[in-house]
C-alpha cells in the first residue's frame, strides 16, 4: 500500500531510513565513523561559513551556475515538447560528480582527515576526487575495477596526472561494485586519518542524504532558471541513473511540485529480458549491499550479480535508497534504455545540437526522444545533461566499428 | 547450559572455514578432531567487504563450485548430526541471510542445529533486520566489538548480543596484521567489565604462539584466514593439514588455561 506523504523532501528519518530502504548496514569497525560523519555533517550544514565556502568553490572553481539551455534543433527534430538541458557537462572535469566532491572534501578537511579514498566506475568520480585532492593538497587513492581501468584509460591517465594513486581492483567482476568493496576495506583499515568520498547517493547513512544535498544545487539552480526564463516549471524532468546522484540532484528540489513529473532512466544494457543489464529498480529486488538496503541485482540466494551497460558509470548492481523509496511511493517513474538506444541518443545529440554527451546521459536522451513526441509543443521537458562524452569516444567508435 | 557455555568453560579455540570450499564436511571433522571447541562456518558471499584476500578467495572458490544457501544449511545439519555437542556458528553478510526473509533464515538455522549467527554488516542500529527473528528461534545473535567501539557505544553493542562476544582486535580486514597483546588485554578487560558473555578474540591470529598468548587473557581465540589458506592450498588433502595445525593451536590455547587457573 502506498501512503502518500505530505512532503517528499523530508527523508530520510533520523536513522537514515527512506521508508524501508537506506540505513547503516556496515561492520562495527565503521559504525562509530559513520555516526561521527553524521554529527560533523549536521554541524557543517548549520555553519554558514561552510555553505559560503561550498558556494564560492562551485562558482569560481566548478563554473556554476551551469547554463539552462533550450535545445531548439533537437526539439524541432523530435516534434513535440520543448527540450531543455541543464548543462552540468560544462562543469570543471566534465560531469556533475565534482559538485559532490567539493562538498565532501570540505567536510573531510573540517574533520581533520589527512587522506582521501574513493571508488570509481567510468572514472568521472575518480577524476573529480583526484581534482579536489590536488586543489587542496591531500593524498588520494582511487579504487577502480581492473576491467574499468581498461575501458576508461583516458580517465586513468587524468587521475594520475592529478597526482592520485589508481589501484586496479581484480576481485569479483573487477568493476564498480568491487571497487566499492575495496574502498570499504581500505576505510576499515585506516579509520583514523581517512575520509571516503563516495561518488553517488548510496552507501551507509548519511552518504545518500549528503550526496543528494550537495548535488541538489543542480535542481535548485534549474528551478530558478526555468522560472525566470519561462515563467513556469517544467512538466517532466528526465535524468539517467547509475547510483542515482545526478537524478536526485535534479529531482529533489522539485519533489513537492506536484505538477512536475519525473522520469529516472536506468541502463537496460542488452535488454531487461536477459541478465546483461544494470537496471536495479526494474530488474532487481530489495536487499542489503554497501551499507544500505535498496534494490539490487541478485540471484535467489542473495548473491550479487554483475551489471552490464555500455556506460561504465551506470554499470552498478545497486541504486541509491532514496530512489527505491521514490519508486515505491510512485512519485518518480522509472524506465530502462538499452545500449543501442543510448547510442542512438548519443549520435542524435551530436548532430542536432553540437554537443557530445557522455554515454550515461545518452540514456536520458533516448528517453527524451520517446517522451517528447507524445507531448504537446507547449510542454517542457528538462533533462540533466550530466556529463560530456570525451571519455566515451573510444567506446562509441568501437561500437560503431570505426578505428581511431 | 548451552553448547556455548560448555565450550567456553575453559579457553576455547574457535575455528573458521568457508562453507562449500573444498570438502567442507571433512574439513570440519578435521578441525574438531584437532581440538576446535567452536566452529564458525562462513556463508559465501559475492561481496565480502570485511574480508582480506584469503577469505575473499575462499568465497570465490565456493561460489565458483556452485555453493547455494541450501548447501550451507545441509553442511550445517550434517555437522550437527555428527557432532551433537560442538557449538556451530554461521558467519557471513546480511544479504544472503535476509534474502528470503529473516524468519526463513532463523528457521533454517534452528532446523540445522546452528547455535549462533555472526552477521558482519548488521550493526545493532539495524538489529530489526535479523535479530528478533533469531532470538525468537533461540539462535544467538553474536555481535562484534572492535577497537573503534567506544565506551558510549559498548552498551548498545552488548545489549542484544548472546552466545559470546567476538572482539575484532584490529581495525581492518581479516587475515592481516595482529594487534599488540597489551591492547588485546586492555580491550578484553574493558568488555569483561560490561558483560558476562565469554569474549573471543580474533583477526590476524595465525600461530600457536599468538593463540596461546591471547588465551591467557580471553575466553576464546578465533582463527580463520590461515585455515582457509590451507584449504586453498591443499584442496582435497586439506583435512590432514587442518587437523595438524588445529592440534597445535588447541594445545597452545588449552594449556594457557592451566597457567592462568
Ligand atoms: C556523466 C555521468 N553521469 C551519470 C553517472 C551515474 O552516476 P549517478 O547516477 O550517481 O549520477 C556517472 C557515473 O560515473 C557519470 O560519470
Amino acid at each position: 500500500m502506498n501512503i502518500q506523504p505530505n512532503s517528499y523532501r523530508t527523508q530520510p528519518d533520523d536513522r537514515g531510513h527512506f521508508g524501508e530502504f537506506g540505513g547503516r548496514y556496515v561492520a562495527e569497525t565503521l559504525m562509530p565513523l559513520v555516526l561521527d560523519l553524521e554529527r560533523e555533517y549536521r554541524a557543517a550544514q548549520a555553519d554558514p561559513a561552510f555553505q559560503a565556502q561550498f558556494d564560492d568553490l562551485l562558482e569560481h572553481y566548478v563554473g556554476r551556475p551551469s547554463p539552462l539551455y533550450f535545445a531548439e534543433r533537437l526539439t524541432e527534430a523530435l516534434g513535440g515538447a520543448q527540450v531543455w538541458f541543464k548543462r552540468d557537462e560544462l562543469n570543471h572535469t566534465g560531469a556533475h560528480k565534482i559538485n559532490n566532491c567539493i562538498g565532501q572534501i570540505l567536510l573531510a578537511m573540517r574533520m581533520g582527515k589527512k587522506r582521501i579514498i574513493a571508488e570509481t566506475g567510468a572514472g568521472q568520480h575518480g577524476v573529480a576526487t583526484a581534482t579536489v585532492c590536488a586543489r587542496f593538497g591531500l593524498p588520494c587513492v582511487i579504487y577502480m575495477g581492473a576491467e574499468d581501468v581498461k575501458r576508461q584509460s583516458p580517465n586513468v591517465f587524468r587521475m594520475k596526472l592529478l597526482g592520485a594513486e589508481v589501484v586496479p581492483v581484480t576481485s569479483g567482476g573487477a568493476t564498480l561494485k568491487d571497487a566499492m568493496n575495496e574502498g570499504l576495506r581500505d576505510w576499515v583499515a585506516n579509520v583514523h586519518d581517512t575520509f571516503y568520498i563516495i561518488g553517488t547517493a548510496a552507501g551507509p547513512h548519511p552518504y545518500p542524504e549528503m550526496v543528494r544535498d550537495f548535488q541538489s544545487v543542480i535542481g535548485t539552480e534549474a528551478r530558478a532558471q526555468m522560472l525566470s526564463r519561462t515563467g513556469r516549471l517544467p512538466d517532466l524532468l528526465i535524468a539517467c541513473i547509475g547510483g542515482g546522484s545526478n537524478a536526485l540532484g535534479l529531482f529533489h528540489p522539485f519533489l513537492d511540485d506536484a505538477d512536475v513529473k519525473m522520469l529516472g532512466v536506468e541502463a537496460a544494457g542488452h535488454g531487461l529480458d536477459g541478465d546483461e543489464h544494470a537496471a536495479s529498480l526494474l530488474g532487481g529486488s530489495p536487499g542489503v549491499l554497501h551499507g544500505n538496503r535498496t534494490y539490487l541485482l541478485q540471484d535467489e540466494d542473495g548473491q550479487i550479480t554483475e551489471g552490464h551497460s555500455i556506460s561504465a558509470g551506470l554499470d552498478y548492481p545497486g541504486i541509491g535508497p532514496e530512489h527505491a523509496w521514490l519508486k515505491e511511493t510512485g512519485r518518480v517513474e522509472y524506465i530502462a534504455v538499452t545500449d543501442d538506444e543510448a547510442l542512438d541518443g548519443f549520435q542524435l545529440l551530436c548532430r542536432t545540437e553540437g554537443i557530445i554527451p557522455a554515454l550515461e546521459p545518452s540514456h536520458a536522451i533516448a528517453a527524451v526522444t520517446d517522451r517528447a513526441k507524445t507531448m504537446r509543443e507547449d510542454e517542457i521537458i528538462l533533462m540533466n545533461l550530466c556529463g560530456r562524452g570525451d571519455k566515451d569516444i573510444f567506446t562509441v567508435a568501437e561500437k560503431l566499428g570505426v578505428k581511431i | 547450559m548451552t553448547r556455548f557455555s560448555t565450550a567456553f568453560a575453559k579457553p576455547a579455540l574457535v575455528c573458521f572455514v568457508t562453507a562449500g570450499d573444498g570438502d567442507t564436511g571433512a574439513n570440519l571433522d578435521a578441525l574438531v578432531e584437532g581440538g576446535a571447541d567452536v566452529i564458525e562456518l562462513g556463508m559465501p558471499f559475492t561481496d565480502p567487504m570485511a574480508d582480506g584476500p584469503a577469505i575473499q578467495a575462499a568465497n570465490i572458490r565456493s561460489l565458483g563450485a556452485g555453493t547455494k544457501t541450501a548447501d550451507v544449511f545441509a553442511i550445517a545439519a550434517a555437522f550437527r548430526a555428527r557432532h551433537p555437542d560442538v557449538p556451530l556458528v554461521l558467519m557471513g553478510y546480511a544479504n544472503p541471510m535476509v534474502r528470503r526473509g529473516p524468519e526463513w533464515f532463523a528457521d533454517e538455522c534452528a532446523k540445522a542445529g546452528v547455535d549462533g549467527v555472526i552477521c558482519v554488516d548488521i550493526p545493532p542500529e539495524e538489529d530489526e533486520a535479523l535479530g528478533p527473528a533469531l532470538r525468537a528461534k533461540g539462535i544467538a545473535p553474536i555481535r562484534l566489538a572492535t577497537p573503534t567501539t567506544d565506551a558510549a557505544r559498548l552498551p548498545t553493542v552488548l545489549g542484544g548480543s548472546d552466545g559470546f562476544v567476538y572482539y575484532v582486535s584490529v581495525a581492518g580486514i581479516t587475515g592481516k596484521q595482529q594487534a599488540a597483546q597489551a591492547s588485546i588485554a586492555d580491550a578484553v578487560a574493558r568488555l569483561k567489565a560490561s558483560t558476562d558473555l565469554p569474549i573471543a578474540v580474533g583477526f590476524g591470529v595465525r600461530t600457536p604462539e599468538q593463540a596461546g598468548e591471547i588465551a591467557k587473557v580471553a575466553d576464546g581465540v578465533v582463527v580463520g584466514s590461515v585455515l582457509v589458506e590451507l584449504v586453498g592450498q591443499h584442496g582435497a588433502d586439506a583435512p590432514q593439514h587442518l587437523k595438524a595445525l588445529t592440534a597445535s593451536l588447541a594445545k597452545a590455547v588449552h594449556s594457557a588455561a592451566k597457567t592462568t587457573a
